[in-house]
């Protein structure tokens, strides 16, 4: 198959199976949380409370007081990984051009030379909390293979798509064709490995601040 | 019901729920749980981080609720949990934790990890790995009527105790009343000037009140150990007590699991709501003060601060109450770093105190709250849980500090003005 090929195929029925079986996945994970269900609280809520499941969703987004100075690495590099991904995800041109060819929506990219500093801010920063995950003896007690996998599935598309963006590779078409292959890759992956959290976090966020400002907490 | 593996293992399917499964599919395992708590905090050892405390109970959830992890069974890639894997678990859930809930306002994906420690107990006690010093405290209280194996008697003595010194009749089995008043082993046994205070509080309140000769034990140790039906039975005592008396509301003494177990799990372990109300006593205290029921004088003129207890505070929504009474009381009233909803648990929570295989790791895990209070450099410490004063207490001898500890209902009771009694 030639880079043409492959590139053709990752564009048209290649992109199809990853978005069919990345949205299988999450409609799947997604039952089988709910379909556990939770059991009424016969505890009465307080009247006045600061907190709510809403409000948890937002912000838990931000480190607890003196958490940043505990855990740097871990919150930086989080930040500077996420931030960056979503510049490079829905700022970049091409990008914007791909969704508002699947769902009709757009809106106007950003500066390429932006975008690439976020790449490069994202890569730093996965290389980072690599070094981290290696050398810190909690982070290398809870990771498996689940760990490893979803780094790798993460790392590839931005660098396969830094490398295009750059010309490194002298077969354009194939090192594209491999980018956006990667990106399926991860899209069909994404609801069966730790990459879930995307979407379950807001549920699990949800949960946690509803249980804490039933007892008048805002968590 | 003789305790099993099989027992153990159905309890954890039975415990999961929406909540426990959106929880660990959101786990990155970033870490920052192990940050928020005391117990790596102060030893640096990566077993004691809270999402790992879980393990057992996270693989059952992936082999029982998911479809990965059921394909993972069958192909052998997920191990089964064992029965040794639980024992080998049994120190991480019951010694080194506390249930202080710190990790569950730390977590970045939300992850309620006290919820899921308080649920993953009912299978751990259900399979019979749950420490000896807890069964023993649960059994006792289940025949005696007090996990310390407190009975009616020894209340009678401090009631007459109390009565002498204070001049009050302290009323019991008094119905229609306004407050049903409880109290914890430790009060009735090391705290006794607790129910003196209370006596003072509701005299100038003009307020009414009884202990009941049935249910006046609030300590709840099917909560710490995780045996919802023996919890149960010991919240049935309290709310079979104040239906008959027809008390408008019940009173949670200076006790942090205490007031968890008969304000938030009580209604649910009895699978009803409560006709009743229930409040932690600086509820009560802050409402007939808020009210100009109670009128204070004087103050305390030495600095000093306040632990809060973690199932009060964090776990209990009760922070602003202690602070305005305090702030009232002690002009030099100092916060700790890491104060309110985000205080560091005094090591001896959720069972952990009545746990002695615990006591090195607990005295260890104590160093955080020292540093707190070195840092901040004031030698009295009011908290409102005599669990917590117990624990601090006996740590503040281990490490020769020269700290005072003092119950803030005693301190209000204290500073009641006497012309207004």
């Amino acid at each position: 198959m030639s880079g043409l090929e492959l590139l053709t195929w990752a564009r048209g029925p290649g992109l199809a199976l990853a978005l069919a079986i990345g949205l299988f996945g999450i409609v799947l994970r997604v039952f089988e949380i709910q379909a556990l269900g939770r059991k009424a609280d016969f505890a009465k809520a307080r009247a006045i409370t600061p907190g709510s499941g809403w409000r948890t969703i937002v912000s838990r987004s931000l480190p607890p007081p003196g958490m940043l100075k505990r855990a740097p690495l871990t919150y930086l590099g989080g930040y500077v990984f996420h931030i960056g991904l979503a510049i490079v995800v829905f700022g970049f041109a091409p990008h914007i051009e791909l969704i508002r060819g699947l769902f009709g929506i757009r809106w106007p990219g950003l500066p390429n030379l932006f975008v690439d500093a976020a790449t490069v801010a994202a890569i730093a920063a996965m290389l980072a909390v690599l070094v981290g995950r290696l050398t810190d003896p909690v982070k290398r007690l809870l990771s498996g293979f689940g760990d490893w996998l979803a780094w790798t599935l993460t790392f590839v598309p931005l660098l396969t798509g830094y490398a295009a963006f750059h010309h490194l590779m002298e077969n354009y078409t194939l090192l594209l064709a491999l980018h956006i292959l990667s990106v399926e890759l991860l899209l069909a992956v994404l609801p069966f490995t730790k990459l879930f959290h995307v979407v379950s976090l807001f549920m699990a966020r949800w949960y946690n601040g509803d249980i804490a400002a039933k007892k008048g907490v805002a968590a | 019901m003789t305790a099993t593996f099989e027992r153990g293992i159905n309890s954890f399917k039975e415990v999961l729920d929406a909540p426990i499964a959106s929880f660990f599919a959101s786990c990155v395992h970033c870490g920052l749980c192990a940050e928020s708590c005391l117990f790596y905090t102060e030893t640096g050892d990566p077993q004691y981080t809270p999402i790992h405390k879980l393990e057992p109970l996270r693989r059952t959830w992936f082999q029982e609720y998911t479809l990965l992890g059921k394909l993972a069974k069958l192909a052998g890639l997920s191990k089964p949990v064992t029965d040794d894997e639980l024992a080998a678990w049994e120190p991480l859930v019951y010694d080194s934790c506390t249930m202080c809930g710190r990790c569950s306002m730390v977590c970045p994906v939300g992850n309620d990890l006290t919820y899921m420690i308080r649920k993953m107990r009912e299978g751990m006690a259900a399979s019979g790995h749950a420490p000896e010093g807890l069964v023993t405290a649960t059994t006792r209280a289940i025949t005696s009527g007090s996990p310390a194996g407190v009975k009616w008697v020894t209340v009678q003595a401090q009631i007459r105790r109390m009565e002498k010194q204070f001049g009050f009749t302290v009323p019991v089995n008094q119905a229609n009343v306004d407050y049903l008043v409880l109290m914890s082993s430790w009060e009735i046994l090391n705290y006794p000037e607790y129910l003196g205070a209370v006596g003072r509080i509701f005299k100038q309140a003009g307020a009414t009140w009884t202990l009941s000769e049935t249910a006046y034990e609030a300590t709840n140790s099917g909560i710490q150990i995780g045996a919802s039906d023996l919890a149960r039975e010991l919240v049935a005592r309290i709310v079979k007590a104040a239906e008959e008396l027809k008390v408008k509301c019940v009173i949670s003494p200076e006790c942090g699991h205490a007031y968890t177990a008969i304000r938030w799990e009580g209604p649910n372990l009895m699978g009803r709501p409560f006709g009743f109300e229930v409040k932690h006593i600086l509820e009560v205290i802050d409402e007939l003060h808020g009210s100009g029921r109670i009128k204070l004088q004087g103050s305390i003129d030495k600095p000093l601060t306040y632990h809060d207890p973690c199932q009060i505070s964090r776990r209990g929504g009760v922070y602003e109450q202690p602070r305005a009474l305090l702030k009232e009381l002690a002009p030099q009233f100092r916060e700790m770093n890491d104060s309110g909803t985000m205080n560091w648990c005094c090591g001896g929570g959720g069972g952990v105190g009545a746990n002695e295989r615990a006591e090195p790791l607990r005295l260890v895990s104590f160093k955080r709250k020292k540093a707190q209070i070195e840092e901040l450099g004031v030698d009295t410490l009011v908290t409102a849980c005599a669990n917590c004063r117990v624990i601090i207490e006996e740590a503040l001898e281990h490490y020769h500090m020269d700290v005072e500890m003092l119950g803030l209902t005693e301190l209000v009771a204290d500073h009641l003005e006497e012309s207004a009694s």
